[in-house]
């Protein structure tokens, strides 16, 4: 009994100090999508490449492909399209590109300064697409399984740690199956 | 002209009673908008409520809130397509359910656990004031001089 009077509120303090430690460790900013395991949302958006055609995730059935979402003005954008650019030269997974609230023009020209990494990118000038996607934070990856059901999102810029521990392994899982 | 009066009377008539209902339908509308987004979290800014963040997609939220309920749409309705996109993080009011309980009820909790250490702290404090368990003091040597001259003192200070 004497015992538990001195053990219980170090016990307690040892439960909040885990707490607190991993929260060290957790960004904020990373909220857990609802949308991972449900079924991609469908849009029809015009090519940015050319705009008399769309592209929709109807037409990517059937295989496993990345979403990226970009835009010109996205400053952390920049960090990670090196890493897309690499990846794209590799042809493991088509990466289409969700030019989110952006113009043609810029996103043309960012494009040609940078390197196009996409297979296709699709304009989403107002946000609404992103909006169905949960986008709100640029850059955002997502990987989406030969059915069309998100499997993974990644929020903020992907890291070379995140590309070869997490979504490619993922993405050859899942072209696997 | 008498018939023509009274077709302008008539028409202005309904203007004047046509234009402050629909002013009216607006302001329950932006107020309904006002008390919605309040209840919903700008997830860029993530202390701040939709309604008063300026972040671009606070704004695209707050468009897309409004058309929702021009739409027709409940609050519970608008709440769900959100939540939908973005989680139970858009609510500042978290959804009672497994997940949130230690949330919800964590802090009654920990409150009914104090009061509980509190209660027993004070019947144990009770019990041994009731057994008499504290010994009664009694004068030690040096307190018992200190008395005597203390007595002496106030003797010599009653008859000078």
């Amino acid at each position: 009994m004497k015992a538990l009077r001195y053990l219980l509120p170090l016990g307690i303090f040892v439960i909040l100090v885990g707490f607190l430690y991993v929260g060290l460790f957790r960004d904020p900013h990373e909220v857990p999508s609802p949308l991972v395991d449900k079924p991609a949302p469908a849009f029809r958006l015009a090519q940015l490449g050319d705009p008399t055609k769309q592209l929709g995730p109807e037409d990517l059935k059937g295989q496993v492909w990345l979403l990226n979402v970009w835009a010109s003005w996205c400053v952390s954008c920049r960090v990670e399209h090196p890493l897309l650019v690499q990846l794209a030269k590799t042809n493991v997974v088509p990466v289409i590109g969700l030019n989110y609230k952006d113009t043609i023009p810029l996103g043309r020209r960012w494009l040609a300064d940078n390197g196009d990494p996409y297979q296709v990118s699709v304009v989403d000038a107002d946000g609404r697409v992103g909006i169905d996607w949960g986008v709100y934070g640029v850059p955002e990856t997502f990987v989406v399984d030969k059915k069309g059901v998100i499997r993974y999102k990644q929020i903020g810029p992907i890291t070379p740690e995140s590309l070869q521990e997490k979504i490619l392994p993922l993405v050859r899982e899942l072209q696997k199956s | 002209m008498k018939r023509f009066l009274i077709a302008a009377g008539l028409a202005a008539a309904l203007l004047a009673s046509a234009a402050p209902a629909h002013a009216q339908t607006d302001a329950a509308l932006e107020a309904r908008l006002k008390t919605l987004s309040e209840e919903l979290r700008c997830l860029v800014c993530q202390n701040q409520t939709l309604a008063d963040s300026s972040a671009p997609l606070a704004e695209d939220l707050r468009r897309e809130v409004r058309e929702l309920a021009q739409q027709g749409k409940s609050d519970a309705e608008i709440k769900q397509y959100l939540v939908a996109r973005y989680g139970d993080f858009v609510l500042y009011k978290p959804p009672v359910k497994p997940t949130t309980w230690l949330l919800w009820f964590g802090p009654f909790a920990f409150l009914l656990g104090g009061a509980l250490v509190w209660f027993v702290v004070l019947r144990r404090r009770g019990d041994t004031v009731n057994h008499g368990d504290v010994p009664e003091s009694v004068p030690t040597a040096d307190e018992r001089t200190g008395r005597a001259r203390a007595q002496a003192l106030l003797d010599e200070a009653k008859d000078p």
